[in-house]
């Protein structure tokens, strides 16, 4: 066939009625874009989506799921959507850093509703695109402002979007010794001794509560002796705290290093979330905090924090916010999510059990006592990235490589499969 | 100590002021007839439905939900777009348009190597510029606005557009231009594509107000649709909080046409590692109500009718703020009040006039005398037509 031919024919079957040669001619437009890597974390779900397996299990994202496998909606959640949608709200833009009493009832979660840094006005707290965007709006806030030093030192392993988040913002990532792979435990020496020789003014990222991926958290006492050795070197201490209460069903137990430090003297920065601690997953709510020396700095430090969101997103979504508010601020409604996350964590707390015992039914002759000394959404199993595989491959498991599995992702119907699972992969 | 952001830092000085007479004009919200927001029966609609529905609260995927994304692409380029229906269109939720010209520029900036030029519109929304300068962009400006007519500098469009250097990004307010309400003519925007087919420059579209212009979508979505039936491959922003009086929700879009299904699946993984570290995920309920309205007919069909009442009450009180400054006997040519479209007016007052209107009337204004038009009410007209003549004769 003559190629003007071909052409013509070709031209006749393709469905688009736009002009193919200026599509020809454009078409190198985005020639250079590569095909970027899938997320490691939420490409695992993807990818579990796809598998036929009937005992599939999901231990990739850390979202909490109910006995019977199911995204568990909060009791007092349903409540207060009950309340606001009644209510008729409208859906005006809340101010930059989102609504006052988001905020204030945020700051007084983390801090105790005694906290005399709330009462004294030190605390430059705005609404945040939950976690994530919360680290975001700090890390780039501290790129700005923050002129001691560029470093942020994240523990080692921490949580896959942590180095994106600061790199993106501009600062430079370093790490400190925490996970001891030799006891699936914390590593207590090394990080102190890492910490303890990092330059003044560093800026050490520390999970408040529930490790991400580790599950490994340190004790009260170790943590006493890293707010000292923190106050001595003069570094800055920046929490990222996504489990208040889900870790060990308290909510003060679980802010014990928050206030530690702050009881201390340190001026600290924090991100909160309530992705887990009230299922508002996809609402995107969460906060972030810089307390300062004085409600003077406090005031330029909110102005600042203003102008890094504006250009990013204006304003925070209202919804997820409007559900914490009415839940934190409505006593009755607070007493009773304070016993639906304890459910939450008690359930988690159930599962490492009934893990653990099944792989000793199993016979595995491996130490798992690490199963039931980590705490929160996420167990480090210690598996290789080999075993990892031929748990997805074999088992339809699926899970990071890193070894990581969401323990709230277990259910008694299948704690005995993913047991023996485990054992086949690692005896 | 920074400086309050000129736009919503007039809603907070309003705020703080005690005469009843007080008028906010500053923030581009739309207001009911008697000054309150404006809750959209279908958005209320859409509402009981998902609270019913009892759905869950679990993450979106890193775009958003492919229900969203259609249903946006789809409002944007036409229910016959041969763009969606080839699977060329890369569109993912953003936090509302800002979110998304974030996610636009940040793409670009990464990814878009022939410049890092961005023109915007002179004037253009005061976001524009930090947006894009945070992305890693160079802003530059085209002519635009004619103080001269209060009305669209077409020729200085046109010729600063053609001494773009190839491969220069053109940011395009689709319709109803902020801060102006200057649009271009559907022959001059014909005129537009073709010199930036001809100059090889990218057409970067920031659409606010679909709908929400002439309360026609169609009419309102010309621009976009043409530019891209004449064969340009352009990037387009998208945002639900006027047309579906959405605002604090943050439901927008931002998509990239590419030139094959395969282009799209390479933009489409690069803009979700843009996205991953600034906010992970969106916020799923704007999106929810959007996708509620849009996908089921009934509600579809009714939405429209609302958002053409709010067109329609904006026009209405654009003709009789003209008539009440005529009343007042005021000298001036006040055409372009009506002339210009959608939620805002560029009244021409300069900036020692604005602050009169604010000091000595109570009336709050952006300081390059935008006045949002959806402020106005029928019991006040008169009084702001009275307050404008009162600084400006």
């Amino acid at each position: 066939m003559a190629l003007s031919q071909t052409l013509r024919v070709v031209a006749s079957k393709k469905l688009f009625n736009i002009n193919t040669s200026l599509i020809a001619r454009h078409s190198s437009i985005w020639s250079n874009v590569e095909m970027g890597p899938p997320d490691a974390i939420l490409g695992v779900t993807e990818a579990f989506k796809k598998d036929t397996n009937p005992k599939k299990m999901n231990l990739g994202v850390g979202a909490y799921r109910d006995d019977q496998g199911k995204p568990f909606i909060l009791p007092t959640v349903r409540k207060a959507e009950k309340i606001i949608f009644e209510s008729g709200l409208d859906h005006e833009y809340a101010t930059i850093i989102g609504t006052p009493d988001f905020c204030k009832a945020s700051a007084l979660l983390a801090f105790g509703d005694n906290s005399s840094a709330v009462q004294n006005n030190l605390n430059a707290t705005v609404q945040g695109i939950s976690g994530t965007g919360s680290l975001r709006i700090g890390g780039s806030f501290f790129a700005k402002w923050y002129t001691k030093s560029k470093d942020f030192y994240i523990p080692s392993p921490s949580w896959g979007n942590h180095t994106p988040i600061f790199k993106h913002s501009g600062l430079n990532v370093k790490s400190y010794r925490y996970y001891d792979p030799g006891t699936c435990g914390f590593d207590f020496k090394g990080a102190v001794e890492d910490i303890s020789k990092i330059p003044e003014g560093g800026v050490v990222v520390l999970h408040a509560c529930a490790h991400n991926p580790t599950g490994v958290d340190p004790k009260p006492e170790q943590w006493k002796e890293i707010c000292q050795v923190m106050k001595d070197k003069k570094l800055f201490p920046f929490f990222d705290m996504a489990y208040q209460g889900f870790a060990s069903g308290d909510i003060n137990k679980d802010a014990f290093a928050v206030r530690h430090f702050l009881e201390q003297g340190h001026q600290i920065a924090l991100c909160q979330s309530y992705a887990k601690n009230m299922g508002l997953y996809g609402e995107r709510a969460g906060a972030f905090t810089i307390v300062c020396g004085s409600a003077e700095e406090k005031e330029r430090v909110m102005s600042q924090i203003k102008i890094i969101i504006r250009p990013m997103y204006s304003n925070p979504p209202i919804h997820g916010a409007r559900l914490v508010s009415t839940i934190l601020n409505t006593p009755d409604l607070r007493s009773e999510w304070l016993k639906d996350v304890k459910g939450m964590a008690d359930r988690i707390i159930s599962m490492r059990t009934q893990l653990q015992d099944n792989l000793k039914k199993e016979g595995s002759s491996h130490n798992w006592q690490h199963i039931t000394d980590q705490i929160g959404m996420f167990c480090f199993t210690g598996l290789k990235p080999d075993q990892v595989e031929r748990l997805t491959k074999d088992f339809s498991i699926y899970l990071t490589k890193d070894g990581r599995i969401s323990v709230a992702g277990i259910a008694s119907s299948n704690v005995a499969y993913l047991a023996h699972a485990i054992h086949q992969v690692s005896k």
